[in-house]
């Protein structure tokens, strides 16, 4: 099979069902999305990266015992769809965890759910989830997906633009840098293009940044 | 076989399983999401729904068949079973599993005791018609056809 060389969103699909993991892994991949599928809330918060209850960041020398095994990294993923009703992490628990923690708040959350229940999804919603679908999900929900992604996108750019600008200044100030103004433009000018060539159906390969909130180095 | 019969006889009972409600509209789904890099996918999700929703039942039948019932685990089961046929489209299984938990939600035993048997039978008609429509479709796979799609 011939190598993907165009940069695809990487999803998480978190559900407790094999049934409905299988489901939403197809749904993704044929809106062509790469995707990981966890079968509970632990097990996704390990693969992103979080291991131990209390810690947000993994500890070298954490004394929790991670179960991922020797093949299985951290991923970076751009967003997490996960069920709600879960035994012992709930999708809501899940989505409490992920917002509260430095490296994936940034991260949009789904939650998905066989049960239209007003107060749940008001929760949910309150709680930090982008959007809400009702079970079973369909290939139609999948399009609505794209626009948190891209959101998801255009804020990390938006947020080197101005790290970008601040640098600059900074140098400006320092005297560093003498023809500051072209120098900016064209740096803005290329992530502004970035940004534009994100929204268009057609990804180019993108550069992630090296030091970001968003995502972990993936190896 | 002649070709065209099986694919007549595969597009009837394909039908006639709409029209009776023993499926909805989410097997259609299902089939839309099968492509030639992924043909097996809808025998693949519906095998897996024989396997697990067949263990789920016997576990209902053996759960009610105790001395001391335990709802609280007879409902987590319903509850799985109902989410699963959902995702796939088995209707008539799915309607029985919310008759159960319309019940169980009223506290209403005998209800909810009334609906292992209709549960059981209907898991029973929904694999043996499904398992003549993939063997159809082999048939007609082997015999150098092609699927007949349905719009629904």
């Amino acid at each position: 099979m011939a190598v993907d060389t165009e940069a695809q969103f990487h999803v998480l699909a978190v559900d407790d069902s094999l049934i409905d993991r299988k489901l939403i892994e197809r749904l993704l991949k044929v809106s062509s999305y790469q995707v990981t599928t966890a079968e509970s809330g632990i097990k996704a918060l390990e693969l992103l990266g979080l291991r131990d209850e209390q810690s947000t960041s993994p500890s070298p020398s954490s004394s929790s015992s991670s179960s991922l095994s020797a093949n299985q990294q951290e991923i970076e993923v751009n967003l997490i769809i996960t069920d709600y009703c879960m035994p012992e992490m709930t999708g809501y628990d899940l989505l409490k965890r992920v917002k509260a923690s430095s490296s994936l708040k940034d991260i949009p959350v789904v939650i998905m759910s066989s049960e239209n229940v007003p107060s749940r999804i008001d929760r949910c919603l309150e709680g930090g989830a982008e959007e809400f679908f009702l079970k079973p999900v369909k290939l139609s929900d999948m399009n609505r997906l794209r626009s948190h992604l891209l959101k998801g996108k255009s804020q990390v750019q938006e947020n080197e633009i101005h790290q970008n600008q601040n640098d600059q200044k900074q140098k400006e100030e320092n005297g560093e840098v003498s023809s500051s103004n072209s120098l900016n433009c064209k740096d803005s000018k290329r992530k502004s293009r970035e940004i534009e060539e994100l929204s268009s159906p057609e990804r180019k390969r993108q550069r992630f940044p090296s030091s970001s909130l968003v995502f972990i180095k993936k190896k | 076989m002649d070709v065209s019969m099986l694919q007549r006889t595969y597009s009837d009972l394909l039908t006639s399983l709409f029209r009776e409600g023993i499926l909805n509209q989410q097997f259609t789904e299902l089939q839309q999401l099968q492509d030639e890099n992924n043909p097996g996918f809808v025998f693949e999700v519906v095998s897996l729904f024989f396997e697990d929703s067949g263990r789920l039942i016997n576990e209902l039948i053996s759960n009610f068949n105790q001395q001391a019932v335990d709802y609280k685990k007879i409902d987590a089961y319903v509850h799985q079973l109902k989410g699963s046929s959902a995702s796939i489209g088995a209707e008539k299984i799915r309607s029985v599993c919310q008759t159960f938990r319309e019940y169980y939600d009223k506290n209403d035993i005998q209800g909810c005791y009334n609906c292992i048997q209709p549960l059981n039978q209907e898991f029973v008609t929904f694999k043996s018609k499904l398992e003549a429509l993939f063997t159809l479709e082999q048939q007609i796979v082997a015999a150098g056809g092609s699927i007949p799609m349905m719009r629904h």
